[in-house]
């Protein structure tokens, strides 16, 4: 990220939403709401004073409330720009107009209350979706794992987190209820994934790996600890990964094939309840620390931000590549390409891979003069057009829009609407050729007489 | 407010004190309870694992037999809820099945109205409110473990309340003035059948439950369903291991008749194998003779 940061050809824009996008392929104008941070990121030298001396302290986001950060903050050490935020909603100068330190102490005078959102108007060749994934909302639904009520109950990405040298805290496992070192861990996988009736039907791809390693890293952690893991399947489809799960076997790791049916607190344990289905008997586990590998999700906003853009998505909110196999990085809409979870589960590897793939999809697009694109696209008659404006709002593209055209009538001249189709949009779906009245629209290569020959021919 | 009354077979029977309860319950409430005439056997346990439309086709003809009634159906037992309503689902749900069915019974029946358990009707239809104005005797420094075991609340497509974690009865012990209890095993299963076929396994089971409550400091335990009465209350002797647990299992009628000033005779109590009453004079709700004789 930091190299990206200090490249001469990469502009990176932090705290920023999409508001608009307009345009197509090779000539996209977005509008951007870059939003007010209140501290200028020109004059900010990243000395982290303001952050030290902030006397709020609220949870962070980041660490998934099992640390604290400041009002004015950088999510984490590393991030880029290395330039903090004020989170207004609870910074004391903005709560209660008292405090201000922050300001007071900026040695380059950098923190301005009174800055505003700014809004961008750029234009741009190309579009990556990179939205990411988030963890499926298990606490709304797996009333058997206690609905979230039972604090030493986490999720795989609080593990994550506590397990980092630079985490709250500082790479210890621990019991978030009385911060005590478990001996027992318990990993549940397929929260929320492969289970139909209650969350997601797809498998998550990334879990079983990221659950052996924290096996393995219980294991190697803590002394005399035990890792019981509760699977369906274990599935290590990936260069060394089956390798490193049958290490994590080697470790000592209990990999236990059942699903768990509840999970109850009793005095300071968790008391585990299941089924080992390979010896067809139920059991139950008294737990210190329960990990739940949960099911990733479409990161919240992808609805919005899709149709901004437009990109389909399906039932799941996964981002439609244009085609599984073939084209698996382009949509449908021409000039956008997607990286990563967006489109789908996937692990590290396969982001950077196909982050890769998108990238050059982008440079081969930018080092043409000109596009190619399919000659089977729609085309308007514009003398039977009635501008009614019918295939506007049914193109999934959003290639057709209307225009005004003058013609010469008897008596004079007349100004009237039409429709018009953009070649570099329309991908020759033919949705509006069907949603036009007046039959003005036709998709070359199969227009309305064309396909009645087609239907004599079979027919007559 | 008048619906059909199914009171089932345990209601007769094992339950009878969670009909006497209910009865009284209802009529203090205002609430008119008909009676299904010649009412049959909802099929509960055995049915449903012989033949689907036996299953179906039983519970069929008492929801037909309320329909011509045009009322809907309040059943106290949580097994007998668990049936009709299935039956009323899947009439509902399927044309052919509902043809099928009418030809079985020899009735007409097209579910057009409700099953509802006791419960959600005392608490969702006549009302917290409703109930609230009648508390006499509230229920104060009562620990009261709500039990809903499995068939009240599941299959979820069935159940009136969370699943996981139903709450009616909780509030309903709220509104009698009693102090819900938090605890984890609300919806487990209480063995059911297993206490008397397989003894080593149901007994484990109801175990569980009764340990659980009294981990999580319960007075006692209110149910909903004469089944779990049964397992939590007749064999709690069984248990307990030598030791004495000494919980008392409530219906939540009855416990609703104490807190409007019944007598525990007038609620059938007596029956009780683990007796209430010492419990309730504790918590002073009721009154010891001995205190009366003072008194007077």
């Amino acid at each position: 990220m930091v190299a990206a940061a200090q490249h001469p050809n990469i502009e990176i824009m932090t705290y920023a939403e999409v508001e608009k996008v307009n345009g197509y392929i090779g000539n996209f104008e977005v509008t951007i709401r870059k939003k007010a941070r209140c501290v200028d990121e020109e004059k900010c030298t990243g000395c982290g004073l303001c952050q030290e001396k902030c006397p709020s302290k609220v949870d962070s986001e980041f660490d998934l409330g099992l640390g604290k950060r400041k009002a004015i903050y950088t999510p984490f050490p590393q991030a880029v720009p290395n330039v903090p935020v004020i989170d207004k909603e609870n910074c004391r100068k903005f709560t209660k107009n008292k405090c201000g330190i922050c300001q007071k102490l900026c040695p380059t005078g950098a923190v301005d209350y009174e800055q505003k959102d700014e809004i961008i108007t750029d234009k741009f060749g190309a579009i990556v979706m990179a939205t990411g994934f988030e963890q499926f909302k298990w606490e709304e639904v797996y009333g058997e794992y206690g609905y979230g009520k039972y604090p030493d109950v986490i999720t795989g990405l609080h593990f994550e987190r506590m397990n980092n040298a630079s985490g709250p805290t500082g790479g210890k496992i621990v019991r978030p209820s009385d911060g005590k070192e478990p001996k027992t861990v318990v990993f549940i996988k397929c929260v929320g994934s492969r289970d139909e009736a209650k969350a997601k039907s797809y498998c998550s791809r990334a879990c079983c790996m990221y659950t052996a390693k924290h096996a393995h890293q219980v294991k190697e952690k803590i002394a005399d600890s035990e890792a019981i893991v509760f699977y369906m399947d274990v599935r290590t489809p990936g260069k060394a990964y089956d390798e490193f799960y049958e290490k994590t076997l080697e470790d000592g790791a209990l990999y236990l094939r059942g699903r768990v049916s509840k999970i109850y607190q009793k005095g300071d344990k968790l008391i585990v309840k299941g089924e080992d289905t390979l010896v067809g008997k139920p059991l139950q586990v008294e737990a210190d620390l329960v990990v739940l590998a949960t099911a990733m999700v479409p990161a919240e906003g992808y609805e919005e931000i899709a149709k901004k853009v437009g990109v389909a998505f399906d039932k799941d909110g996964w981002l439609q590549e244009a085609h599984p196999k073939l084209r698996p990085v382009e949509t449908h809409t021409a000039g956008v390409f997607v990286a990563g979870a967006c489109q789908g589960p996937k692990d590290i590897p396969d982001t950077v891979a196909q982050a890769s793939a998108a990238a050059s999809k982008v440079a081969a697009l930018f080092t043409k003069d000109e596009l190619t694109t399919s000659p089977l696209i729609s085309e308007v008659d514009t003398s039977k057009c009635s501008g009614c404006g019918m295939c506007e709002p049914v193109c999934p593209y959003n290639a057709i829009a209307m225009k005004t055209i003058s013609e010469r009538v008897p008596g004079g001249q007349r100004e009237r609407q039409v429709s018009e189709v953009n070649a570099g949009l329309c991908q020759g779906c033919g949705a509006c050729t069907v949603a036009c009245r007046s039959g003005a629209i036709n998709l070359k290569g199969f227009t309305n007489e064309q396909i009645l020959a087609e239907v004599d021919a079979i027919c007559l | 407010m008048k619906y059909a009354y199914y009171p089932g077979c345990s209601l007769n029977a094992t339950g009878i004190e969670y009909n006497i309860s209910t009865k009284a319950v209802a009529k203090h409430l205002g609430l008119e309870l008909w009676e299904i005439p010649e009412w049959n056997c909802c099929g509960a346990s055995a049915a449903h694992n012989k033949d689907h439309l036996l299953a179906l086709a039983l519970p069929a003809r008492n929801l037909a037999i309320a329909e011509k009634e045009d009322l809907d159906v309040a059943v106290p037992c949580a097994a007998c809820y668990c049936r009709m309503k299935a039956t009323q689902m899947e009439v509902r749900n399927s044309a052919e099945m509902k043809k099928t069915i009418e030809e079985v019974i020899e009735m007409e029946y097209s579910a057009k109205n409700e099953v509802k358990a006791l419960l959600d009707v005392m608490v969702n239809h006549v009302g917290l409110d409703e109930i609230k104005e009648k508390v006499v005797k509230p229920l104060s420094g009562l620990k009261v473990a709500s039990y809903y075991g499995c068939l009240l609340v599941r299959p979820p497509e069935l159940g009136f309340d969370d699943p996981e974690d139903p709450q009616t009865m909780d509030n309903l012990v709220q509104t009698l003035g009693g102090t819900p209890v938090n605890w984890s095993f609300k919806v487990e299963c209480c063995g059911a059948g297993h206490s008397t076929a397989k003894p080593a396994v149901g007994l484990q089971m109801i175990e569980a439950i009764l340990r659980d409550a009294k981990e999580n400091e319960a007075d006692c335990i209110i149910v909903a369903c004469p089944l779990c009465f049964l397992n939590l209350d007749m064999h709690q002797k069984d248990v307990t291991s030598g030791q004495d647990l000494n919980l008392p299992i409530f219906y939540f009628t009855e416990l609703m008749g104490v807190a409007m000033g019944y007598s525990p005779k007038e609620l059938g109590m007596e029956k009780h194998f683990v007796n209430p009453v010492p419990l309730l004079e504790k918590k002073e709700i009721l009154r010891h003779p001995s205190a009366r004789r003072e008194e007077a």
